[in-house]
């Protein structure tokens, strides 16, 4: 059961800005609910006011905008997986959002949404860290634009401000000397363990690796990349880097900040993070 | 507009036109208002069923406009202005869908309890890929459980109903 709320609906970014300045704490942004109301079922928390931004237009829309994919930020998951634009350029993202949760939350949830309630077992979050990806926040008087690093501070804690939004993801197009993959493991309805990994390669003959990235989510608080496992396979080839996978991994689980819940014990999903960074390493470099 | 704020929320209502099974409905509903119990206890339409309460197990399943959702989480307001079907409007003039005939013959349920959230999710499945395999059957079926695990008759009974459909003995209602 709900408790009694009211409803604010703004059409424009600046009005829903302005609401949240006016109602600070007893309000909160809702789009597709599919977390947020959850919680306030559970009585866990309690606002007065939802503020529902999705009669704000087109902040649903996926594009090529200047070299970069950009996501409105009320694109459901399923928008996502249909995107012809996100289809031709980032399939691993849309591999990914087609298997977030379920078919009805996929219909319902919202990209934003699920980054800026920040539920530590999500999945976007991991794979938006190896793209380097920029976040576009706006409020009244203007728009400043954070890297996804920077974004995620806590478990259900974002640096976006009280009358900030999130409006839009910036993705840089990934080159076509490359390869990406996410890999998520679990036994209950959210994942234990996500993996994300990208390596470049250099002059695009494939034989060396210019650039490794990492990220794991689910595991601890939040999602982060794991800069101490990219490095031992810098510059390598790809098979050097094959041989340095298992320790990459390691490093990864190690660095990943796991902690123990119910998803599994701190050890289990060290282990876990290991496995997957072999296996998205190794499908990374399938998909280049 | 909102008034000054208070610390318990007051009363709003809020306008809801939609359709449900072909027939519309005006309605006042408050925003916390649930789309699950606004069908059951509002329009008597009891088929959608509250099981997990969080999104996970499709017992609360309707078509919004066509697309699944979770009635349970999903404040009526949303709504306003669609079309929703429930498994009371799959029949057409007292025939069965071919998903329903099936699920009779081939023993798709046990308690039914799942049974309409089933049958509403493998219409959609089955409106977009009439010919599915196994595999894509599992994947797009994931988010319904059936807690008596009878699972196997379950894909067997959608399969059928889709072979039934492609031979063309019905066509699939909208």
């Amino acid at each position: 059961m709900l408790r009694r709320f009211r409803l604010e609906e703004p059409d424009t970014i600046q009005a829903a800005s302005d609401l949240l300045v006016r109602f600070g704490d007893a309000a909160r942004l809702y789009a597709g609910g599919t977390e947020l109301l959850l919680v306030m079922k559970e009585g866990l928390v309690r606002y007065e006011r939802l503020i529902n931004i999705k009669q704000i237009p087109n902040l649903n829309q996926v594009k090529l905008d200047n070299g970069a994919i950009s996501i409105g930020a009320l694109a459901t998951h399923r928008e996502l997986t249909v995107s012809p634009v996100l289809r031709e350029s980032l399939p691993a993202l849309v591999q990914m959002e087609n298997n977030v949760a379920n078919i009805r939350v996929r219909e319902v949830g919202t990209i934003g949404g699920n980054l800026c309630f920040a539920e530590p077992h999500a999945d976007p979050g991991t794979l938006l860290l190896v793209l380097g990806a920029k976040l576009i926040a706006a409020k009244k008087t203007g728009q400043r634009e954070i890297a996804v690093e920077n974004f995620f501070r806590d478990a259900y804690e974002t640096s976006l401000e009280s009358d900030e939004l999130l409006t839009e993801i910036r993705i840089p197009r990934p080159s076509a000397a490359g390869g990406l993959a996410y890999l998520k493991f679990g036994y209950l309805e959210r994942p234990s363990v996500g993996v994300a990994v990208r390596v470049e390669f250099n002059g695009g003959e494939k034989k060396w690796i210019a650039e490794a990235r990492i990220a794991v989510g689910c595991a601890g608080p939040a999602p982060r990349r794991v800069e101490e496992a990219e490095a031992p396979l810098k510059g390598k080839s790809i098979q050097e880097a094959t041989h340095l996978i298992d320790e990459a991994g390691g490093i990864a689980g190690r660095a990943s900040q796991a902690i123990s819940d119910l998803h599994g014990s701190q050890e289990y999903k060290e282990h876990i993070v290991q496995v997957l960074v072999k296996r998205a390493f190794q499908q990374a470099v399938q998909k280049s | 507009m909102a008034t000054a704020s208070s610390k318990a929320a007051e009363r709003q209502t809020i306008a809801l036109s939609f359709t449900v099974n072909g027939r519309a409905y005006d309605l006042d509903v408050e925003p916390h208002e649930l789309l699950l119990d606004v069908i059951r206890d509002r329009l008597a339409l009891t088929g959608a069923k509250r099981s997990c309460d969080v999104q996970v197990c499709g017992a609360c399943t309707l078509l919004l406009d066509g697309r699944p959702v979770s009635a349970c989480t999903l404040p009526a307001f949303e709504a306003r202005g669609k079309k929703i079907l429930t498994i009371e409007g799959l029949a057409e003039n007292g025939t069965l869908h071919p998903l329903q005939q099936a699920f009779i013959e081939h023993g798709g349920f046990q308690c039914g309890f799942c049974t309409p959230g089933m049958i509403l999710t493998a219409k959609l499945l089955l409106d977009e890929n009439p010919d599915p395999t196994e595999k894509e059957l599992k994947h797009f079926m994931h988010g319904n459980i059936c807690r008596c695990t009878g699972y196997k008759k379950i894909v067997e009974s959608i399969l059928a109903a889709a072979k039934k459909m492609r031979s063309g003995a019905r066509s699939g209602k909208n």
